[in-house]
């Protein structure tokens, strides 16, 4: 699957920083994005449209990123989609959680285009396996 | 205030702005600030507690923030907007992140609030210890901004 076909969810309760990260998923050819403000609005998103990888940001008001992903793999429709965590926070317990949790990877802001691409490259290429 | 937390701030700011913006800061010699007066135009402040407690903020000139963000967003920022102030909220708290992370490293285990961001000519910043605090001074070409941390064990 290459990136122009694969449908990215950003969220993030900072509309500065889902343009950052939109930015750089451009940047390395991503072209189908679309946009949610927090866990509570990314499933709706999820619940109306095909979303094929979801990159959050852990730290949201209303739901956070864990608990967005919590609720992701409980519904049996969306449990499989892939789920990047974006996260300040390189805390030993946050990264324990969100793996107990079933993110499939985590970024550590600040990132580059190229790590991001990197890790979504990889989680892709485990799930198509 | 422990010497040992200078390092982990000026390293996350420089790592944070390198990577994200693209700009090289440049940083000057540490200095003790008595007053809560802040030394720009727009500031982010967050709470830290854990095995250290206090507050981070970072404070940018006009010229420099408007610099940063225009990078990050690959596209021009004329004035200190909307995305101007959400840009300053979220440097603030990768920064906080890093340093904290790098903090880690030295036995300190700190969680941060969410940041605050105040805008303003001659705005104050309001630290939970309420002061003094260390100021690191930055500057990129375009204009200045400063690290200032208020944090005790």
């Amino acid at each position: 699957m290459s990136e122009k076909n694969i449908k990215v969810l950003i969220v993030d309760d900072f509309a500065t920083m889902r343009k950052v990260v939109r930015n750089l998923l451009k940047q390395v050819g991503y072209e189908d994005i679309v946009e949610a403000e927090d866990g509570v609005m990314a499933l709706k998103a999820l619940k109306s449209q095909k979303i094929d990888f979801i990159i959050s940001d852990w730290n949201m008001p209303n739901m956070t990123g864990l608990e967005l992903l919590k609720a992701v793999r409980a519904d049996a429709e969306l449990a499989n989609t892939p789920f990047l965590m974006v996260t300040a926070e390189a805390l030993q317990d946050n990264v324990v959680a969100a793996v107990k949790a079933g993110v499939n990877n985590y970024i550590v802001k600040p990132f580059t285009a190229e790590v991001l691409n990197e890790k979504i490259k990889k989680i892709m290429e485990g799930i198509n396996k | 205030m422990n010497v040992k937390f200078i390092n982990p701030f000026l390293d996350g700011t420089v790592s944070v702005l390198k990577t994200m913006a693209f700009v090289e800061p440049r940083a000057a010699k540490p200095y003790l600030k008595m007053d809560s007066l802040a030394k720009g135009d727009i500031s982010g402040i967050i709470g830290l507690t854990g095995s250290a407690t206090g507050s981070l903020a970072l404070s940018f000139s006009e010229a420099a923030i408007l610099k940063i963000v225009s990078n990050m967003l690959g596209e021009p920022i004329k004035s200190l907007n909307s995305d101007i102030k959400d840009a300053v909220g979220e440097i603030t708290n990768m920064i906080s992140g890093v340093a904290r992370k790098n903090l880690e490293a030295e036995g300190f285990y700190i969680q941060a609030a969410i940041p605050t961001v105040v805008s303003g000519k001659d705005h104050s910043i309001a630290h939970v210890l309420g002061g003094p605090s260390l100021i690191i001074p930055f500057e990129i070409d375009e204009g200045t901004f400063v690290v200032d941390v208020c944090l005790t064990e």
